[in-house]
């Protein structure tokens, strides 16, 4: 039907706008955007150079993008309960509420990242350099990561009531992704050495937004020998440009079934 | 008006609503009554579709509620407790759900009414419970809507305003309307309801007009005849 489909469509645009005001109002989403102005022109400045900051960037990205994104979902569907409940009484489908202030927090991280780290970049003279392809790349695996992790923060928010322990499943989650992950996958490597390894590590990369950004980055900025195996397998299996297609397939991939789930947990729940 | 069918809840392992059956035809108000946890405001966010039932049906003007949202666009609902995003300015937050219901208002009149005027200005987290709950009744009521769910409406409320929250609602029923209260002030339920529903257990347990329950329980003065309810039963 596609007059309902349209006046779904409508009304999550409009939580959307009430979520993106409300989170631009906030002091935090300021803070967020700061502290990427100052990285960035921190970096510059200490650096004097586009592409090395790209890449001290991305290491930073790779693991605060996660965190900050993680932590604020979390925070903002719990606190927004009153919000929700009043819009839950009104003529309003469940899954555009839900979605809608998904989008809403999403949105509004992201351009304080996009903005906070771009603006450096743009009166560096980043339009006359060659790291703009690197630094693009850059930006929309950080927006991938924003998209990834609130999504996963409202899934874990959404099936805990308790607020203590959706942050701790969140936090864990983030750990788990950011650092234990690595942990074992290098541990499973020493541990199998005698056997072939190549497909698991391609596959164990995939399971992780985390690394197949990090892959993703590396494999455009042609740098994949110095950072490690995973870099390395990708670079020999795929060639570049096959490797940018099935890391940002699986990036899609990572943030389609989390919303998914959330539209489908909305649809199930009682307030 | 609205018509529940076998209506099951549980959380967890607490069974809420059991087999629970309701007909209201339309028209008047119904006070829906019941001790602490006997289901009164489950039972009105299962209406809503807040709630998930675990089992039963529900339509409200003859459509079911199932995967259904535009019915609520014929339910003005007053939730119990006032709580809205503290940041938005109480005029903001008229003009948010008025942008999301589009549909025709009478706030104006409503603010005037309640004395909001000053307040229009004002954070919603800095009001006071009391003008919170003024609030709230306008934007329940500044919509013209066949079905009016009000939750513990006198709650916080001076005796000032709840005269004119009285008033308003007896304005509303001459408009014909369906009006359902919970409250525990028996005071306003014998002032203000045509009838009761009794909840206990999750099931309905009486259905009618103050003058049969009183009948029924063989006692003279109402509040008695709703202890009387509570206290046949816990013998039983």
């Amino acid at each position: 039907m596609p007059l309902r489909l349209y006046q779904s469509r409508r009304q999550m645009l409009k939580i959307l706008k009430y979520s993106f005001y409300d989170l631009m109002r906030s002091r935090w989403s300021y803070v967020y955007f700061l502290f990427y102005l100052a990285l960035g022109f921190v970096l510059l400045f200490l650096n004097n150079d586009l592409s090395k900051a790209v890449i001290t960037l991305m290491n930073v990205i790779i693991v605060l993008v996660p965190l900050i994104s993680t932590i604020f979902g979390v925070m903002y569907f719990y606190n927004s309960k009153e919000f929700t409940e009043l819009l839950l009484a009104q003529p309003l489908k469940r899954t555009s509420i839900f979605l809608g202030q998904y989008l809403g927090v999403a949105g509004s991280l992201t351009m304080s990242l996009v903005l906070g780290l771009g603006l450096p970049f743009v009166l560096y003279g980043l339009f006359k350099s060659d790291a703009i392809w690197d630094f693009s790349l850059l930006l929309i695996t950080g927006a991938f990561l924003t998209l990834i992790f609130t999504a996963l923060a409202f899934n874990i928010a959404i099936s805990n009531e308790n607020k203590i322990k959706g942050f701790g499943y969140a936090v864990l989650l983030w750990l788990f992704l950011a650092v234990i992950y690595d942990g074992l996958f290098l541990l499973s490597l020493i541990v199998f050495e005698e056997y072939p390894l190549d497909s698991f590590s391609l596959a164990a990369t995939m399971f992780n937004p985390i690394d197949l950004s990090r892959t993703l980055i590396l494999l455009k900025l042609d740098i994949s020998a110095l950072l490690g195996y995973t870099g390395a397998i990708f670079k020999s299996f795929f060639g570049t440009n096959l490797g940018l297609m099935i890391s940002i397939s699986m990036l899609v991939l990572w943030t389609i079934l989390p919303i998914w789930r959330l539209a489908y947990k909305s649809k199930r729940k009682d307030f | 008006m609205i018509r529940i069918e076998n209506l099951h809840k549980k959380f967890g392992k607490n069974q809420v609503l059991s087999d629970l059956g309701l007909d209201i035809k339309g028209g008047g108000i119904f006070a829906v009554l019941g001790p602490n946890g006997s289901g009164k405001t489950t039972l009105i966010k299962s209406i809503l579709g807040m709630v998930v039932p675990n089992k039963g049906s529900i339509s409200v003007l003859d459509k079911s509620i199932k995967k259904n949202w535009k019915y609520r666009q014929e339910i003005d609902y007053l939730p119990q407790i006032a709580n809205f995003p503290g940041n938005l300015k109480v005029k903001e937050l008229i003009r948010m759900i008025k942008d999301l219901r589009q549909k025709e208002s009478k706030e104006d009149e409503l603010i005037k009414t309640f004395g909001l005027e000053t307040f229009l200005d004002k954070k919603l987290g800095t009001l006071s419970g009391g003008t919170k709950q003024k609030v709230n009744l306008v934007l329940t009521f500044m919509f013209d809507s066949p079905l009016i769910i009000l939750d513990e409406p006198t709650t916080g409320l001076d005796p000032a305003s709840l005269i004119k929250l009285k008033e308003l609602i007896l304005q509303e029923k001459g408009k014909g309307k369906t009006i359902l209260i919970t409250t525990h002030i028996m005071q306003f339920v014998e002032e203000m309801a045509d009838e009761i529903v009794y909840l206990l257990e999750g099931d309905i347990y009486f259905k009618g007009s103050i003058q049969q329950l009183m009948a029924n329980t063989q006692q003279t003065d109402f509040e008695h005849a709703i202890a009387a309810i509570s206290i046949q039963t816990t013998d039983a």
